[in-house]
């Protein structure tokens, strides 16, 4: 983990040169979920699996394993809505906050 | 064996790129830098070297494109002036943040308006803050040198920055003098082969270049982004240490002209300082004052302490500024300069003057007026005319 080496509390001396990061997909450990001030809850019970929410989520934070979505990867998910939009079984609810 | 020539300066750069013969050259023209791009297009149509021309569509593509290539792992640069380098005022600050050793060939002309295309720093001194090395030339000899010098400072370990080769427009890089080239396998010898430690075509390194830094890494980043500009004065002294070695040119921070046994010094920056050496010349022999000359070569970074002591022991300074800031007070030379002094405690009598603004001529006559203004203020201690414009017409 990047994290690891590189974080908040690092001083100046430890900082890479220019910034450059020097492994892939380093985005994931970048929780911007942090950013969020208002967060959509998975009504489970009420979710037929039809899966029009997880294509048009912005921050791919809705995972889908073997056909069926699962719960929100709050670590990314900016709380834009749109997936509780387009839900038509009232599966997804928007609450203020994180 | 050095070779004899007589080139102008626009020449004697592009002949400095030909004997190196970099990877990507992206360029777009402005007046008075065209025809390095020009040259080295021939250059390239002549099939005398292998560089990548990129024709871009602006001078905010040309410094994209390069900043693209060095990041890349390619040795890149290109030339600009005035108007030109402003369009790449965003990406010359990502160049200098991101670490890459690109070299540009600055020309300075004045910034618009009014639209003017004569020589004066306005540009180059805008873009001070940039994180740039900037170093100056007198002649077309000191710009042909300074331009050998660029990439062994930029790639240097320790530095790792941008570096700014600059000239005056039309007076040097078009006016043709006497020069001494340095031999192609010399020069290939001196320049080196460029290796990136990272780069981004490295098929084994995955890396990313130029992300984003919140609060919590912005500062951090800065602090070290100092560190390299910092570093890069003992760099940029070895490096011309090594330069000596090949050519016996000797260069440094700056010029000290008639400086060991000087009260009266003018601190100037490039072609104009060739006259003010005239009207030393005239003054001394005429009249056996002992005036002297302070020209700087490296602005960025800025060697405080180092010019302080050069002046030590002079009764009096005049810092001339080519380019306007207008504070309503002083220029960025003479800012940079006196902040210099006052730290060093200098008991030193200094005005700050303009010259030379838009390719406005200055003379020897005009330098022996402000020797003589010196004089006065050594001897009365009142700094009279701060911040008057040296060959202005007024009522």
């Amino acid at each position: 983990m990047i994290k690891d080496r590189i974080n908040e509390t690092s001083p100046w001396q430890d900082i890479t040169e220019g910034n450059k990061i020097f492994e892939p997909a380093t985005s994931r450990e970048f929780c911007t979920g942090e950013w969020r001030t208002a967060t959509p809850v998975f009504v489970k019970e009420k979710c037929k699996q039809c899966l029009l929410c997880a294509p048009v989520c912005p921050d791919c934070s809705i995972p889908v394993v073997n056909g069926e979505r699962g719960e929100f990867d709050y670590d990314h998910c900016k709380g834009c809505g749109i997936c509780a939009k387009v839900c038509p079984f009232g599966a997804i609810t928007m609450k203020e906050g994180k | 064996m050095a070779i004899r020539e007589r080139l102008s300066g626009n020449e004697a750069v592009a002949y400095a790129i030909k004997q190196i013969n970099p990877d990507v050259m992206p360029a777009f023209p402005i007046t008075p830098s065209t025809e390095i791009p020009q040259y080295v297009a021939n250059y390239i149509a002549n099939g005398e070297i292998d560089t990548e021309f990129i024709h871009v569509e602006s001078e905010h593509s040309a410094m994209s494109a390069t900043i693209g290539a060095s990041a890349a792992g390619a040795r890149a640069l290109t030339a600009t002036s005035s108007c030109g380098m402003a369009l790449m005022w965003e990406e010359l600050y990502v160049a200098a943040s991101d670490r890459l050793p690109i070299v540009l060939a600055l020309v300075n002309r004045a910034l618009t308006g009014p639209i003017n295309i004569n020589a004066d720093h306005s540009d180059s001194m805008g873009a001070r803050d940039t994180g740039w090395i900037q170093i100056y030339a007198e002649s077309n000899q000191e710009v042909y040198d300074n331009f050998l010098q660029a990439y062994p400072i930029a790639e240097h370990k320790d530095v790792k920055l941008p570096v700014m080769i600059c000239q005056d427009g039309f007076i040097t890089s078009h006016g043709v003098e006497n020069i001494l080239l340095v031999e192609d396998g010399p020069v290939k010898k001196f320049v080196g082969e460029y290796e990136p430690e990272h780069y981004l075509l490295n098929p084994a390194e995955k890396m990313s270049v130029g992300p984003y830094a919140v609060s919590n890494y912005y500062m951090e980043t800065k602090r070290a982004q100092r560190e390299a500009m910092i570093q890069a004065k003992k760099v940029i002294l070895d490096v011309a240490a090594k330069f000596e070695e090949m050519t016996g040119r000797k260069y440094g921070f700056f010029e000290e002209y008639r400086m060991e046994d000087a009260e009266y010094a003018i601190v100037i920056i490039g072609s104009a300082a060739g006259t003010c050496k005239a009207a030393i010349e005239k003054i001394r022999k005429e009249t056996g004052k002992k005036v002297g000359l302070l020209k700087i070569r490296v602005f960025r970074p800025f060697p405080e302490e180092e010019i302080a002591k050069a002046l030590s022991h002079v009764k009096a300074i005049a810092i001339m500024d080519r380019s306007e800031m207008f504070a309503a007070s002083c220029g960025p030379l003479g800012a940079e300069v006196r902040a210099a002094l006052f730290q060093a405690k200098s008991e030193a009598e200094v005005v700050n003057y303009f010259y030379g603004l838009g390719g406005r001529d200055i003379t020897v006559e005009d330098f022996e007026k402000v020797y003589d203004n010196l004089e006065t203020m050594a001897k009365t201690h009142v700094v009279t005319g701060m911040y008057d414009y040296i060959g202005l017409r007024e009522r």
